[in-house]
């Protein structure tokens, strides 16, 4: 396993462009973590704002007596703090969802390829139904009727993507199901259960973590979307889309920055899990090997 | 073929029937239907009146059946807000989201199918690197961030194009158009760029992917023993065999770009039906949720339909009924 | 006579990041006008990969390393891309396996053979399909004008060739490359289309290399024929005198495993073994590992040209039988 584990990271390594972006991936992690230790203020206590210090550029000190690297927003809080905490919030949220409908999502399309017939039929139609209507618009929805809120928008989330695992999972099912193995262990009366954990499960891993990584990038971009519209999580914690869609008030004025470096922040995190993804993708897929 | 467009539309109307099924049990059966249907700050009497005219004393499934005639009559309800028929407000409205997605699908189809041609017919050449590049920001990059970046660039630092709202409008056929006149297109411009990223991005993806495959092809090689050339092999061969898929996606696409117009058409103020479910939401406006919901429905339905037709002419071993062995 | 084309010392090889394949490794021959030659080897000996160089398509990342094609007196190792495709389609034209595989699917036969025309000097579309329809009607298509607007899938294998021959036969080229043409149809339709090429090919004056790994099949069309072998020409020499008394024992073994050759009930003779991986030849004579007759000098030597007249690169070649 180790050895195994060792080749995957000398092909990695080849590509330096993923290599960068996994570093920024590990950085920008390490950061929300330890969020609190490393921001010289907490954004969400409001005793800490003071709106003197509201919408100032970049540079400046201000009545906390340290340097606003990235200036402030307009409830003056210091955005550098806002946006390792914003990327925190999105991180927990593109995680929690994107494994919520990962569990969801491989259980279904285990299901329906295990089971076939009727409810293999039953799970894929509604599964194929979901995939070509976009999932922003479920999302929109659901926010819309169950309220604003971390497990609202996580429900959401998973609701919107839950199907993209499930077809991955039954595609990657469907095949092992077709092997020799599957069938030779299914004639030695192994109970069913044992088929899918010691067999089935184990295949159709790699193709459920490629979907994985870029489901967690398409959540926290959907997530700083709703949140941009204004239906994501309560301004009490603001996320990165709400503090673009509150700096943005500001950017005709010339204020650029409120919004521009929370966006920054955004896309460095979507684009890198993105590029991590696609390398993976490649690694994992044998078609593209040589 | 008018077998399979019989069985297509049945199919249509199977969906479009699980999917008004849907909104009815979204909006309708969870929470009080009847908060849904008229304002709250309504008088006791038009509450009652309502409930009967509603029939929501009835059982579910025949108001299920209920909902299912005033649908068919065009009958959506009003809208709380702007006391308007929701019909007839959301008809007001899609011209301008119609033209707003067409222009972005249109021109993420016109500029990404030749860059995606040219990125696999050559895909070690450093432009395609770049065509490629170019994509996977347009996927990743979210599309409110993309449009805010339009704004500064365009609007604020260089003044090149408005910002926001849509221009001067021209009515033809009855319906308000606004790219007719430079005026107007050039409120167009903005905001059909940002919402065509994403359909560029996956124009690039797919025609490179097709044009990859089929140059190794031995149609192309046999074109090429043929003596043709390298253009007219990509503009005649490679063009017509990636084009079934693509047309595929350029049709679901603008069902999507319809649902993505939402975020677009807030950022640039752009007054369509995406803005309308959105300010709807904010308003807990339900009626014209519901409204919003199954018109949406209805336009993915009927584009997926008229893909697959489309698909059917352009696949001559479709065309004929059975496939080719 | 002068031939039509001259090869001489041909390597095409493939840089793959494993290594260097060389496919075809010191390939020489000459062709003369009108002549039928044909060329046998088992699948990776590198014939197709032959018959691509000679019409300058072979895919990268394989080039020409060296050597020279000299057809009609004029080189086209090196010719600007251009120029060589002026030559393709219009003095050399090239066949392909499958039919079915090379007509695109998506544009009607009419369209596609107009495309063929218009390639080399243009012309009205009607008159493009006018020579198409009678082209079509030369290769032996019923009610060809009608059938220009059909699309492949509406003929059958066989009709699908006659529509990829009659494609080739347009300009009316001297020198016509078939790479497997019959290998994926039906037996009867094998034999008709073999005749109707040779006749075709015989009326025209064209010269025809026939591609194929059924040493059966080229013995019922071609004049000459060339052996090969991990890339080499392994033999080569009239094709009566070739089947009758091959010189090079994989000849030998190639005629062997042919059902026809074999008396009924008896078991059909396979080469042992597989054809050996293009990245690692060993330093003799490629096909040494499996051959009977192969002593330590085939191990280690490459082998030599031995016989005047015909030719087989052998260090034990099989003995001549007399006349």
């Amino acid at each position: 396993m180790t050895a195994a584990f060792g080749a995957f990271w000398d092909e990695y390594r080849e590509n330096w462009v993923a290599v960068i972006a996994l570093a920024v991936v590990v950085v920008i992690v390490a950061a929300a973590l330890l969020a609190p230790w490393i921001t010289p203020q907490d954004p969400y206590d409001l005793a800490n704002l003071d709106l003197m210090d509201a919408r100032r550029p970049p540079g400046f000190v201000g009545s906390g007596g340290y340097e606003h690297w990235l200036g402030t927003d307009a409830q003056g809080r210091d955005l550098f703090s806002a946006i390792v905490y914003g990327l925190r919030i999105s991180l927990q949220m593109g995680i929690a969802a994107g494994a919520v409908a990962m569990s969801i999502g491989a259980l279904l399309g285990i299901l329906a390829a295990h089971s076939g017939g009727k409810v293999e039929t039953a799970i894929m139609r509604v599964v194929d139904l979901q995939l070509s209507f976009p999932a922003i618009l479920l999302a929109l929805v659901l926010v819309a009727v169950l309220g604003q809120g971390k497990v609202p928008l996580i429900i959401a989330l998973v609701a919107a993507q839950y199907a993209y695992f499930a077809r991955t999972a039954y595609g990657a099912a469907t095949a092992e199901r077709q092997k020799d193995y599957v069938e030779a262990a299914r004639a030695t009366p192994l109970p069913g259960r044992r088929v899918v954990f010691r067999h089935i499960l184990p295949n159709c891993l790699p193709p459920l973590i490629v979907v994985g990584t870029v489901q967690v990038a398409n959540a926290i971009a959907l997530e700083a979307t709703l949140s941009f519209l204004g239906l994501g999580l309560p301004p009490t914690e603001p996320s990165l889309g709400m503090l673009i869609a509150n700096g943005f008030q500001y950017m005709m004025s010339g204020r650029t920055w409120i919004s521009v470096y929370p966006g920054i922040a955004l896309i460095v995190l979507i684009v890198a899990i993105n590029v991590v993804g696609d390398q993976l993708r490649d690694q994992f897929n044998p078609r593209l090997r040589r | 073929m008018l077998g399979y467009i019989i069985q297509r539309l049945l199919q249509a109307a199977i969906v479009m029937l699980a999917m008004s099924a849907l909104v009815f049990v979204g909006v309708y059966a969870i929470g009080n239907p009847i908060d849904v249907l008229i304002s709250p700050d309504a008088t006791q009497d038009i509450r009652e009146q309502a409930i009967r005219h509603y029939g929501l004393d009835l059982p579910l499934w025949q108001q299920y059946l209920a909902f299912l005639g005033r649908l068919l009559r065009g009958d959506l309800g009003t809208s709380f807000v702007l006391n308007i028929p929701v019909t007839e407000l959301v008809f007001s409205r899609l011209p301008a989201t119609i033209e707003l997605a067409f222009a972005a699908v249109l021109a993420g189809a016109f500029i990404g199918i030749p860059l995606g041609i040219y990125a696999g017919y050559r895909p070690r050449s450093p432009l395609s690197r770049g065509i490629m590049a170019l994509s996977v920001l347009g996927f990743s990059v979210p599309t409110f961030w993309i449009g805010l970046i339009l704004i500064l660039t365009f609007a604020v630092n260089l003044g090149w194009l408005p910002a926001g709202n849509r221009g001067p409008t021209v009515e033809v056929l009855g319906i308000e158009w606004s790219f007719l006149t430079w005026e107007g297109l050039q409120f167009l411009i903005l905001p059909a760029l940002n919402l065509s990223l994403f359909k560029l991005a996956m124009m690039i993806r797919l025609s490179r992917a097709g044009t990859r495959e089929v140059m190794l092809s031995d149609t192309v090689k046999f074109a090429r023993a043929a003596g043709l050339s390298e253009i007219t092999i990509l503009r005649r061969h490679v063009l017509r065999l990636i084009s079934i898929p693509l047309v595929t996606v350029f049709g679901l696409e603008l069902g999507s770009t319809l649902a993505f117009a939402v975020v677009t058409e807030t950022i640039f103020s752009w007054p369509g039906v995406g803005k309308l479910i959105i300010d709807s939401i904010t308003s807990l406006d339900r009626p014209v949720m519901v409204g919003y919901l199954v018109l949406v429905a209805f336009l993915f339905v009927t584009i997926n339909l008229i893909v697959d037709l489309t698909y059917a002419l352009l696949d001559p071993r479709l065309r004929r009924g059975g496939r080719a062995a | 006579m002068s031939a039509l084309l001259e090869v001489a010392d041909l390597r095409t090889h493939f840089f793959t990041r494993a290594g260097v394949v060389k496919a075809v490794e010191g390939v020489s021959f000459a062709l003369g006008r009108g002549e039928i030659l044909g060329l046998v080897g088992e699948s990776g000996s590198g014939k197709s990969v032959t018959g691509f160089s000679l019409i300058g398509l072979v895919d990268p990342p394989g080039r020409i390393a060296s050597g020279s094609i000299r057809f009609d007196g004029q080189e086209l190792v090196g010719l600007a891309p251009e120029r060589m495709r002026a030559l393709r389609g219009k003095r050399i034209a090239m066949v392909f396996q499958d039919p079915a595989a090379t007509l695109n699917p998506v544009l009607t036969i009419g369209t596609q053979m107009a495309l063929a025309v218009q390639a080399h000097g243009g012309g009205s579309e009607r008159a493009a399909r006018d020579l198409a329809a009678r082209t079509l009607t030369r290769v032996g298509i019923p009610d060809a004008a009608a059938r220009l607007n059909a699309y492949p899938h509406e003929f059958s294998g066989g009709m699908r060739q006659r529509v990829a021959i009659a494609t080739a036969l347009l300009h009316g080229p001297e020198l016509i490359i078939a790479d497997e043409p019959t290998t994926a149809l039906d037996v009867s339709i094998q034999a008709q289309i073999l005749a109707e090429m040779k006749q075709l090919a015989k009326q025209s004056g064209t010269a025809l290399i026939w591609i194929s790994h059924d040493l059966a099949t080229v013995s019922s069309l071609a004049d000459r024929v060339l052996v090969m072998y991990a890339g080499r020409i392994v033999e080569s020499g009239p094709v009566a005198a070739v089947l009758r008394a091959p010189l090079h024992p994989y000849t030998r073994g190639l005629l062997d495993s042919l059902p026809a050759m074999a008396r009924p009930g008896e078991k059909l003779n396979q080469i042992p073994g597989s054809t050996p991986s293009l990245l690692s030849l060993p330093p003799g004579c490629p096909f040494a590992p499996r051959c009977s007759r192969a002593t330590d000098i085939c191990r280690t030597d490459p082998p030599v040209v031995t016989e005047p007249g015909r030719m087989a690169l052998c260090h034990h070649p099989l003995a001549m039988v007399a006349a």
